[in-house]
């Protein structure tokens, strides 16, 4: 039987996204939400799946992991935070346009053809747009097996074996590689970057790729018409104590 | 016309709660011809439920052995390969509709419009955007296909009295073998399901400890509740993530939900702010859980919910 070698190259993608512990708001003139001056990081699910890969070189199973963005230039922080991480080399996908889910998907199926890699990691969705639509569209585009909302990886040679969190519990899938899988919450927890890997980021190779340079064909756009505050829940009383609970819920018919 | 095609999900014989709202959603669009498309390996008994569906026109039952199992690297051929003849794809916003929606809109070319709230007309949708901090517009082009999920929580499910007739028809769509499933594990359980229970009692990092959980356990088995867990919880191990309820979990709407021990972050209470009423119970009379909550107590939960046991026993 054919020996199988280990995944020569694994692509992870990192969104610079505002900050989870931000409370965003919205804009005054409806037309997005507040980003200056406003705290931005690697998106957490995307750290995630970094750490996963990372995870797999480690254990002697990928040669390399190479992290991508795509945005503006600033995005280049977050590729620096991926490269203290343990990445070992970074691309960014320059950008000064919004780039919606079709979009980031093409571009990085085009990334996929000129990097050739064994596997694809994502974040499952974004925090910031909650879209929930990258991974599944690469796998689409490139024609390949997608694994969503991945809380267990497992390669053995040129498949994977992929445990699943769904509604209903947990799933498992085998996929051929290359695939693309995204990482839920419980796939691991991602390490926490030390100074001295800060100092040997910089050194870390980072490419800059202006948009164009890609044929990425378009697509029809969503528009965005306004953002908006939510409808805020009313406060409603306190009761004293169990008793006080009990009446009020009769009083709404609900025990 | 809109011309909607909603993909059912089911699984072990049973159309899945959800596309009974689904299909709410896509009734509230005007003049809506509803299709509900079942993709079986010979099954014939989902497409009967899914024909009972009221405001559904017509169910098209899609026989293929690949079928067997609901993959979305499976599926989404077959979808996209009828799609043409429609205006409108739906799908629930459950981990099936997530996994395969976008696909679908992949090999369409378009991008999709993901956890649709509100129906504004056939192509202008509201949708929550940052864990629910903010709400989207947001519109697809008028010549263009909408694929869409639905955000369950935001419909009411449809009657079921209708008798809607269903076509037969197998698949020539080219179906890849790549992605194989290997095995489910249900979480089981004896209460009802989380995401569809009328009543549903939860607990946060409070608890502290998985064993502790057994009051929450026995309080919501006494009311006839679904149980589920803050994302704190989940964390700390104390229950499988399955529980989670909020922006990264479960998002509910039962007609009563009780959160006992939750703090109430912003990413757990976009998962119940559709809840008819929140009961909350906590130590800390300042935690953000008790600005939502129709109703408030403070105090020491672990005397609090053994005689709220008792008291509704």
């Amino acid at each position: 039987m054919l020996e199988i070698d280990k995944l020569e190259k694994i692509l992870v993608g990192l969104k610079r996204v505002v900050d989870y512990n931000v409370r965003v708001r919205v804009k005054a003139d409806a037309s997005g939400v507040e980003t200056d001056g406003v705290k931005m990081s690697i998106n957490p699910f995307d750290e995630i799946a970094l750490e996963e890969a990372l995870r797999i070189k480690e254990r002697g199973e990928a040669d390399e992991v190479v992290v991508v963005s795509m945005g503006r230039t600033e995005c280049q922080q977050q590729l620096r935070t991926g490269l203290a991480m343990g990445a070992d080399r970074a691309i960014l996908v320059e950008s000064d346009d919004e780039i919606d889910s079709l979009t980031g998907a093409k571009i990085l199926l085009a990334l996929v053809e000129r990097e050739h890699p064994g596997l694809v990691i994502l974040g499952k969705q974004a925090i910031d747009n909650d879209n929930n639509q990258t991974g599944q569209m690469l796998a689409a585009l490139w024609d390949r097996p997608q694994a969503t909302f991945a809380s267990e990886l497992t390669i053995s040679g040129d498949s994977a074996t992929v445990t699943r969190e769904v509604d209903v519990g947990l799933e498992t899938i085998e996929i051929d590689l290359p695939a693309v899988v995204t990482a839920d919450l419980r796939l691991n927890e991602p390490r926490y970057v030390k100074l001295p890997d800060i100092m040997k980021a910089k050194k870390k190779p980072l490419d800059i790729v202006p948009l164009a340079d890609l044929s990425v064909a378009p697509a029809p756009r969503l528009t965005s018409v306004e953002y908006t505050a939510p409808e805020q829940r009313q406060k409603g009383v306190i009761v004293d104590d169990v008793a006080g609970l009990v009446a009020a819920l009769k009083e709404k018919g609900l025990a | 016309m809109s011309n909607i095609l909603v993909i059912a999900e089911h699984d072990t014989g049973t159309l899945n709660p959800s596309v009974a709202k689904t299909v709410a959603c896509a009734a509230s669009i005007q003049d809506a011809k509803i299709t509900i498309a079942v993709f079986v390996n010979g099954d014939d008994s989902i497409a009967l439920q899914a024909a009972k569906l009221n405001a559904v026109d017509n169910v098209l039952q899609i026989n293929n052995a690949a079928n067997e199992h609901a993959l979305a690297a499976v599926i989404a051929p077959q979808v996209a390969s009828i799609a043409s003849r429609y205006s409108h794809v739906f799908g629930p916003s459950t981990t099936f509709g997530k996994d395969l929606m976008p696909r679908i809109a992949a090999l369409l070319n378009v991008n999709q419009i993901s956890d649709v709230m509100e129906a504004i007309d056939s192509h202008k949708f509201r949708r929550p955007i940052y864990a629910g901090n903010a709400i989207l517009t947001v519109e697809a082009q008028p010549d263009s296909i909408v694929i869409a999920t639905v955000r369950t929580a935001s419909y009411q499910a449809v009657d079921s009295d209708n008798t809607a007739p269903v076509e037969v028809q197998s698949s020539d769509a080219d179906i890849p073998s790549h992605t194989r499933f290997v095995e489910l594990k249900a979480g089981k359980s004896d209460r009802p399901d989380l995401q569809s229970a009328s009543k549903v009692v939860s607990g946060g990092r409070a608890l502290a400890s998985a064993e502790n959980f057994d009051i929450i356990y026995s309080l919501a088995d006494t009311m006839g509740a679904g149980v589920g867990a803050s994302r704190a919880a989940v964390d700390a191990g104390y229950v499988p993530n399955e529980m989670q309820v909020g922006q990264t979990g479960k998002i509910i709407a039962p007609d009563l939900y009780v959160a006992i021990g939750i703090s109430g972050a912003i990413q757990h209470l976009t998962g119940i702010k559709d809840a008819g009423t929140i009961v909350a119970i906590n130590k800390d009379e300042e935690a953000p859980i008790f600005e939502v909550a129709d109703i408030g107590l403070v105090g020491d939960l672990f005397k609090i919910v053994p005689e709220l046991e008792q008291a509704l026993k």
